[in-house]
């Protein structure tokens, strides 16, 4: 067949969120504007609401025995298979980067390989931190006494909301789920696209569904409702600033949730972020079993 | 028996329940599925989770129970939020024959011991969940747990013998276990008859079986013993509300429906309230009429009846584990 002037439409894609390994729509079917730096229009991405919340806790309760029961090791492995992944997509985040954030291609490009390696980065630590942030406690009598650290649980995370959309959300997830811990993370409001590409990688690299689950729409309207969900173990406040998140820390209060408070920008790679979302478990076990 | 237009034979028996027009199968779901449609919010919400909570017969039916677990049950029965002392009791626990003295020990005062007000023992019976021993073994099995002090009995029936056709020994089983439910004083226990709706493969089956436990008998028809999937649907109980309401035009007498198995959110009970409202009007929402077989749905109404007052999501860990 002989088409010589053919007009190809287009085929852009519906971002949606990414709960317990499903890209399902907004449970209350709301969309928002996505606009690039300069004010033109870029995407509907998905509004979700605070059923969504729920529904993602839900999701990351169901996928924390799975998740925290894996070995460091393994985690580590997973987690240096999303760098892998992102490293075959660097030009599609880049990119992205580009019309979203306004970033030159050098910038852009930066970005990028920065939050590659930090997943390689915390992916060694996996099975390295238990003996940096344990230890084996010295004790007067016939006993071990070991000093473990174990993941809080679900940790309910206000990605950075200014620049570096796609930083900013890896130096806070990594950090998180390396330990054990699943995580519900609202993405920049203004800049969501990269955290839901992301999620196309996390979907696809032996990450078990529900161990990240990726909100867009406004921290403001639901970071309360994670901060005061009973089932939500520990909350970052990292993305907070503009948020009243003195608030939110007081309901986190309510039921007693470990909360980190906001920074600026994304945090670099350190090993207080992986030990903030742990617990020190000590046990003691006889020596004279024999 | 005016009811089946003959004298009760087994062939007269047979030629009414095989003469019963079939379902409508497809109709039957869609109405199922449009009833699960509707929004229950706010106030409305808050009286239906009471409501459930009311229904509900607290289930444990493990291998593994014993007095210790029974007695858990039964506290959790009594005062299933110990956060919230406005939340009411549920119906009846429920639990295997040999656990009958343990669980009307907990209850203490708070049994009802055939009152109105307080909290039924149901028990199990007749080689349940499979139904597979001798009618003896089954009489004996009744009669035990009803001087023990069961107040209710939950029966299953020969599907063996309902699927070969056999109604007449279903029948006659049904009406021998009513009659082993009576007590020394003359009352009887409440006979709940189990169909186990999961292995009788067709809507036209459980229709059929439907109006045999009526017949012969029984207070309560109930879709399955949980040990079965699939356990308890929403079409199912729609099926066996229609019997139980064209039973009532019938004859004026009032038989309760119980769906049980596979039960686990609120979201789910609230479907049922709606197709019981629907179906056979808001007075069978009572204990006597209507009860909700489960282990894990208080739990999770629990979480929405505190997320109701509270306005924050609760968590598993704010209620009690079983």
């Amino acid at each position: 067949m002989e088409c010589k002037q053919v007009t190809r439409l287009a085929v852009p894609k519906t971002y949606k969120l990414y709960i317990g390994g499903k890209f399902p729509r907004s449970e209350s079917g709301r969309t928002y504007e996505v606009l690039s730096k300069k004010g033109a229009f870029l995407a509907n991405a998905a509004l979700a609401s605070r059923k969504d919340a729920r529904d993602a806790v839900v999701a990351a309760r169901a996928a924390l025995a799975g998740w925290s029961g894996a070995t460091g090791y393994n985690r580590g492995q997973v987690l240096y298979r999303i760098a892998e992944l992102l490293e075959g997509r660097r030009e599609q985040f880049a990119e992205e980067l580009i019309s979203s954030e306004g970033l030159t291609k050098a910038a852009a490009a930066k970005q990028v390989d920065t939050a590659i390696d930090a997943w390689v980065w915390y992916a060694g630590w996996a099975d390295k931190y238990v003996q940096v942030a344990g230890n084996g406690n010295p004790v007067s009598g016939p006993y071990f006494n070991l000093s473990t650290p174990e993941p809080t649980g679900v940790v309910a995370i206000v990605a950075p909301q200014s620049g570096e959309s796609l930083l900013g959300l890896v130096a806070v997830v990594a950090p998180a789920i390396l330990a054990g811990n699943t995580v519900v993370v609202v993405a920049s409001e203004s800049a969501p696209l990269a955290a839901i590409n992301l999620s196309e990688v996390l979907a696809t690299s032996d990450v078990p569904g529900g161990v990240v689950n990726i909100l867009t729409g406004s921290p403001k309207e639901i970071a309360p409702w994670l901060a005061g969900h009973a089932d939500v173990n520990a909350l970052d406040l990292a993305g907070a600033e503009g948020l009243d998140w003195v608030y939110l820390q007081v309901i986190a209060a309510d039921t007693l949730k470990r909360v980190l408070p906001p920074v600026t920008g994304a945090p670099a790679p350190s090993l207080e972020r992986i030990v903030a979302f742990t617990e020190t478990k000590t046990v003691w076990h006889t020596k004279s079993l024999i | 028996m005016d009811l089946i237009g003959a004298d009760l034979t087994e062939k007269s028996l047979k030629l009414h329940l095989e003469g019963l027009p079939g379902v409508d199968a497809v109709g039957l779901e869609q109405r199922a599925a449009g009833l699960g449609t509707r929004s229950i919010k706010t106030t409305s919400k808050a009286w239906a989770l009471d409501t459930i909570i009311k229904l509900i017969d607290l289930t444990t039916l493990e291998g593994a129970d014993t007095p210790g677990k029974v007695r858990s049950l039964v506290a959790k029965a009594v005062n299933p939020d110990p956060s919230d002392p406005s939340t009411p009791r549920v119906a009846a626990v429920c639990v295997y024959g040999d656990m009958v003295p343990s669980a009307v020990e907990a209850l203490g005062s708070s049994w009802s011991n055939g009152k109105d007000d307080g909290i039924n023992v149901a028990a199990v019976a007749t080689a349940f969940p499979s139904g597979r021993a001798s009618l003896a073994v089954k009489l004996a099995d009744t009669a035990d747990a009803v001087a023990n002090g069961a107040d209710e009995i939950d029966m299953v029936i020969d599907r063996g013998a309902f699927l070969a056709g056999k109604y007449g020994i279903v029948f006659d089983q049904i009406v021998a276990v009513k009659e082993a439910c009576r007590r020394a004083d003359g009352t009887y226990a409440h006979l709940k008859v189990i169909l186990e709706t999961g292995e009788l493969n067709t809507y036209d089956n459980v229709r059929k079986a439907s109006w045999l436990s009526i017949l012969a008998g029984g207070d309560f028809i109930k879709t399955s013993t949980g040990k079965v999937a699939p356990a308890a649907t929403l079409p199912v109980t729609l099926l066996m509300l229609e019997v139980v309401r064209d039973w009532h035009k019938l004859t004026g007498e009032r038989i309760g429906v119980k769906p049980a198995g596979g039960i686990r959110s609120s979201k789910d009970a609230i479907k049922y309230l709606v197709t019981v409202a629907e179906t056979v009007g808001e007075e069978w929402l009572q204990p006597h009429l209507f009860r909700f077989g489960a282990s894990s749905l208080l739990n999770d109404v629990l979480l929405q009846r505190q997320k109701l007052t509270t306005g924050r999501y609760s968590g598993p860990d704010y209620v009690t584990i079983d």
